[in-house]
């Protein structure tokens, strides 16, 4: 369940440029092999401070640890926690003692305290009710020179500050800066943020040309101004591309990147370029698996109306990364209207999926939905294929959602709702013989309502000591027609 | 130059008939008042034991400049008397009497160098095969304000011969050092025999380290009977009133450190109390040291004097004190002869005063409360319900009331050091750098920590920190006046004694050892402690007396058990039960 709540925030949130997002993607595959990380990172992130203490004493034999070591290591401890209670005023105290790390003559440690330093004191600095940009300009600009091996990484990072702050030409600057940086050796993990440097850069300029497009669209053509800012816009895009396009071959997510990238090509008619940076970013193998890649491509398909099969097997893929995306729905509608049987079969799992997870338990049309499909399938003589999806689920779905708790609340809050989860709940809580022995079409029908009616019964009773809404129900269905559907008629 | 040191000459000014002389950088006499610098240097006036010639040799080997980027020529053994002096200086100003510096320190560091062959003896460790120059065992004339002086006529034979000696071995020698001092790149030292000494490994030597000048101070305190214990002198330490850490940024401008140096004089730790005991005891034997003098009952380390300190600083009624003097009696912790320090003695082993005084404390408390979790609480209620009754009276102690109050600060004294010590700024200002080569990086360096901590400090709270506490061997304080927290120093333990006949007995008859067994292996513990095997009552005593000493509460524990052992000699011997009864009078 707790699937279900993360998932689709975590790949929706398409970035909008914010220092958050950003160093979050800094974190990421770009970096890894020179972050000197002081915790124990397991698996998935985790963190057990506790094993940290373990490692360290048995790395130093048993040895006591110098009370420098000790009192820096609490004096850090003291700084998060100050941070993680919106301290500033406490961190940046505890910072100021911090800052001895620098000499350290652990050289380990010493060669790790700019990074950390940064991380902190960059933090603090865009919290401290006393920090203006002006600190935080000094702050980035003393840390850039420390150690050269985290210029690259702070000049980026500080040109996101600016772009927080709305100084979009100062960070444009910062960004030239750190690209005509050379120092020492090229190393690939340099290049890399090299590129990112570029591409962020081009992001810069996407939105530039954006505002101008904007501009342009609202001009005349035969206004006199058009052509130049005609030129301008095209000028733009040419810088754009170049610093893009590069980093975007890089295995990596580089959603924002992508997306501006392609608005270009296609504003200018480059269609195949268009899809071929989206297919290759999203069936790459080296790229890391990523939703947003498959939705990108997916829309882009459906912009230019690609056949149906060839959408199909784009969302197929989604499907399996995230079964429940709201595309989901559409992917059922998709699936519904194809002539292959075993779309229609995967329809219906499709559906069962989206409905697994929490935060779909109220989506209205994927039950209407459901609603439908099922008794559809089971006219279609599938019965299989819904014994089969409810197989997995019988134990879970009565509990999770079917339960008197939900069917109170259901029915105070959205009518409509509940008659569709009742419905539903009819059909598959119903007896299974009855859907064998009574296979002629028209039966099944009426019995459905029946077992509806049951169902909602059954469903909203639990314990058997309530009538109000099964009579309520009944009087409804009474009422509605039933080919139609049945169409919510409010009651209170 | 300091004025103290030019005290001794009485002579009057030729110029302007004032006696106020100063001592110039070149030794000389200068008249404070008219600035007239005379023919008469200090040497000459000392010149009773020294060969003036040789002193005036060595005096401008100390001062001469090898180069004026290199500061100084200065051997190991005069850093380490510069911190001494320092530390000296810094108990002098905690209200030590100034014979401590003056002669006691003074001649224990005296010794130390003819011991450890460096000076005032027929074979200084650096001039080897070279006949003795000078200085038979004269220790008798101490003259510590001399100070810088003394560690150049330690080395004088060497550095005299680097000079002036035409003699093939040294010319070598020196060739030698000038050597390494040229080569830059080389790992060396600012001292002169700073690679020399890292090196030197003898058997039997103790060699000086920074710890080692607090043994030092210990030893000069013990040998004082002053009314600083250990764990007081070491708290001083960590609360910065006596130099230790960076003790080396105090040194003249001209004395250089880096590489070696850095190794013998850097510290990243404060002392610990283990630790500086034993070498303590290291250090007297190594002297040679005579039986020190007696601890008797009016001394400061005596356990009843450092009891009554111990009960008043922790919030404990006075009437426990008769108690505590009880176990001291009962124990023979009380005899001189237990007390008293004899490093010559067959196992020279001197008594850790604070701890055990403490540990007393705590043997009192169990004696009283059982402190199993149980009784205490029990002999609460019957405190508060007594307290509530009779207003008007002296109140009983509640041993749960003490807790509550004595949590409540103990926790927030804990906390506070903990931020304070996060917040220590270890660096000094002058950085240690292996070589001439890093020097540049490690200045920046410092200048880039300084730049960013200016930069927060505008950042915090422009309220002043309540600055460097001054010294004080309590750390906590209770008076009357406090409302808030309370003070139990008046109160009275009749709830948990009881009268008979003529004496008093605790109502408590139960005891539990801290320790059954002691462990007779090579291991070096006694006891261990295992927190959890024990009742929480007792874990805290522990830890706020391990704290106040800043100890671990394994160390109180061990001499807890070391207090019972005395106290149940004859239940030890005889029988093992789990748990025995005790009663006492009063």
């Amino acid at each position: 369940m707790s699937r279900a709540a993360s998932l689709p925030v975590i790949y929706s949130a398409q970035s909008v440029i914010g220092m958050s997002d950003f160093s979050e993607e800094l974190k990421g595959p770009v970096t890894d092999d020179e972050q000197v990380e002081t915790s124990v990172l397991s698996g998935a992130g985790m963190h057990f401070p506790w094993l940290q203490t373990y490692i360290e004493t048995v790395a130093i034999g048993g040895k006591r640890k110098k009370d420098f070591a000790q009192t820096t290591s609490a004096c850090l401890s003291f700084i998060q926690e100050a941070l993680l209670k919106h301290q500033w005023q406490q961190a940046a105290e505890y910072m100021h003692s911090y800052f001895q790390t620098l000499e350290d003559s652990d050289s380990y440690k010493r060669q790790a305290a700019p990074e950390i330093i940064w991380k902190l004191g960059s933090e603090i600095l865009f919290y401290h009710p006393k920090s203006n940009v002006e600190t935080f300009n000094t702050f980035a600009d003393r840390m850039k020179n420390i150690g050269i091996m985290n210029y690259l990484k702070i000049s980026l990072q500080h040109a996101l500050y600016l772009l927080h702050h709305g100084m979009l030409e100062d960070a444009k600057r910062k960004l030239s800066e750190a690209e005509t940086w050379r120092h020492g050796e090229k190393t690939s993990s340099r290049e890399i943020l090299i590129n990112l440097i570029q591409a962020y850069k081009g992001l810069l300029q996407y939105y530039t040309w954006s505002k101008k497009k904007r501009e342009l669209s609202k001009l005349d053509k035969d206004d006199y101004a058009y052509s130049a800012v005609a030129q301008d816009v095209f000028n733009h895009s040419w810088k754009t591309s170049v610093n893009i396009s590069a980093l975007i071959k890089i295995p990596g997510v580089w959603d924002p990147f992508v997306k501006s990238y392609v608005e270009m090509l296609e504003f200018y008619g480059d269609r195949d370029g268009a899809q071929e940076v989206l297919t290759n970013y999203a069936y790459d193998e080296k790229f890391p698996s990523n939703p947003n890649a498959h939705i990108y491509l997916y829309n882009f398909l459906k912009r230019q109306k690609a056949p149906r099969s060839k959408l199909i097997s784009v969302l197929k893929i989604l499907y399996q990364i995230v079964p429940s995306h709201k595309l989901m729905l559409e992917f059922h509608t998709l699936l519904r209207k194809s002539e292959k049987e075993e779309h229609h079969k995967l329809g219906l799992e499709v559906l069962f999926g989206v409905l697994d997870f929490a935060g779909c338990t109220k989506n209205i049309t994927a039950w209407k939905y459901l609603a439908k499909y099922v008794k559809k399938t089971l006219m279609g003589n599938h019965l299989v294929w819904v014994q089969e999806e409810w197989k997995s689920r019988k134990n879970w779905w009565p509990s999770f959602h079917f339960s008197y708790f939900w069917a109170k609340s259901d029915w105070k809050e959205d009518t409509a709702l509940a008659c569709e989860k009742a419905f539903v709940a009819g059909l598959l809580l119903g007896k299974e013989s009855s859907w064998r022995s009574k296979n002629r079409p028209q039966t099944i029908m009426a019995d459905s309502f029946f077992l509806a009616w049951m169902a909602i019964c059954m469903y909203s009773l639990g314990t058997g000591d309530r009538l109000e809404i099964p009579l309520a129900c009944l009087e409804m269905l009474r009422t509605s027609k039933l080919d139609g559907g049945w169409a919510p008629v409010p009651l209170e | 130059m300091d004025l103290e040191e030019a005290e001794e000459f009485k002579e009057r000014c030729t110029q302007c008939e004032a006696v106020s002389w100063g001592l110039t950088d070149e030794g000389k006499y200068y008249c404070t008042s008219c600035h007239n610098v005379t023919e008469r240097s200090k040497e000459v006036i000392n010149s009773d034991i020294i060969p003036n010639a040789q002193i005036k040799a060595l005096n401008r080997g100390l001062k001469r400049k090898n180069n004026s980027e290199k500061g100084w020529d200065w051997y190991v053994c005069e850093g380490f008397q510069h911190i001494l002096y320092q530390q000296a200086e810094a108990l002098k100003n905690l209200g030590v009497g100034p014979e401590l510096k003056n002669d006691v320190l003074h001649n224990f560091w005296k010794r130390y160098l003819q011991k450890s062959k460096q000076a005032y003896c027929k074979n200084p460790v650096y001039t080897t095969g070279r006949k003795p120059t000078v200085l038979e065992d004269n220790l008798s004339h101490s003259d510590w304000a001399s100070e810088p002086e003394l560690p150049s006529d330690v080395n004088s034979p060497f550095l005299e011969s680097g000079m002036e000696s035409q003699s093939d071995v040294h010319t070598r020698k020196s060739l030698r050092i000038s050597k390494a001092l040229q080569s830059e790149t080389s790992v060396c030292s600012g001292s002169l025999d700073g690679v020399e000494y890292s090196q030197r490994k003898e058997k039997g030597l103790v060699k000086m380290t920074v710890p080692q000048t607090l043994a030092f101070c210990y030893l000069s305190l013990l040998w004082q009977r002053e009314a600083i214990t250990l764990s007081d002198l070491l708290r001083f330490v960590e609360e910065d009133h006596i130099p230790y850490i960076n003790a080396f940024q105090h040194f003249p401008e001209q004395m250089k450190l880096y590489g070696r140096d850095r190794g013998i004089f850097g510290t990243e730790s404060w002392p610990n109390y283990d630790d500086i005991y034993k070498k303590t005891i290291e250090v007297a034997t190594f002297l040679d040291l005579p039986r020190f003098p007696d601890i008797t009952e009016d001394c400061y380390l005596h356990p009843n004097i450092l009891c009554m300190k111990y009960l008043m600083e922790v919030n404990l009624p006075d009437e426990m004190h008769s108690l505590t003097c009880h176990v001291v009696k009962m124990t023979g912790m009380g005899e001189a002869d237990f007390l008293t320090f004899d490093p010559i003695a067959k196992v020279a082993k001197t008594v850790k005063y604070d701890v055990q005084a403490v540990a007393v404390i705590v043997v009192v408390l169990k004696l009283l409360f059982l402190l199993d979790d149980n009784l205490e609480w029990s002999l609460s209620n019957l405190a508060e319900k007594h307290n509530e009754k009779n207003k008007k009276d002296k109140p009983w102690f509640n041993f749960r009331k003490w807790y509550q109050i004595m949590k409540k600060a103990f926790d927030e004294k804990k906390q506070n050091w903990e931020e304070a010590r996060a917040k220590y700024l270890w660096k000094s200002e002058k950085p240690l750098y292996y070589s001439y080569v890093d020097k540049p990086v490690a200045y920046k360096k410092r200048e880039m920590v300084v730049n960013l901590q200016k930069q927060f400090s505008t950042l915090v709270d422009s309220t002043p920190t309540a600055g460097k506490k001054s010294p004080s061997s309590f750390q906590f304080n209770w008076t009357e006046e406090d409302t808030e927290r309370t003070c139990f120093h008046g109160h009275s333990l009749q709830g948990v004694l009881k009268e008979k006949g003529q004496s008093l007995l605790t109502k408590n008859s139960l005891y539990w050892l801290s320790t059954q067994k002691f462990c007779r292996c090579y291991c070096t513990h006694v006891t261990t402690y295992e927190e959890s095997n024990y009742s929480l009552s007792y874990q805290f005593i522990l830890n706020l007396f391990s704290f106040l000493l800043r100890i671990k509460a394994s160390l109180l524990h061990e001499e807890v058990s070391l207090v019972e052992k005395e106290l149940f000699k004859k239940k030890y011997s005889v029988t093992k039960k789990k748990s025995k009864s005790k009663k006492r009078r009063r």
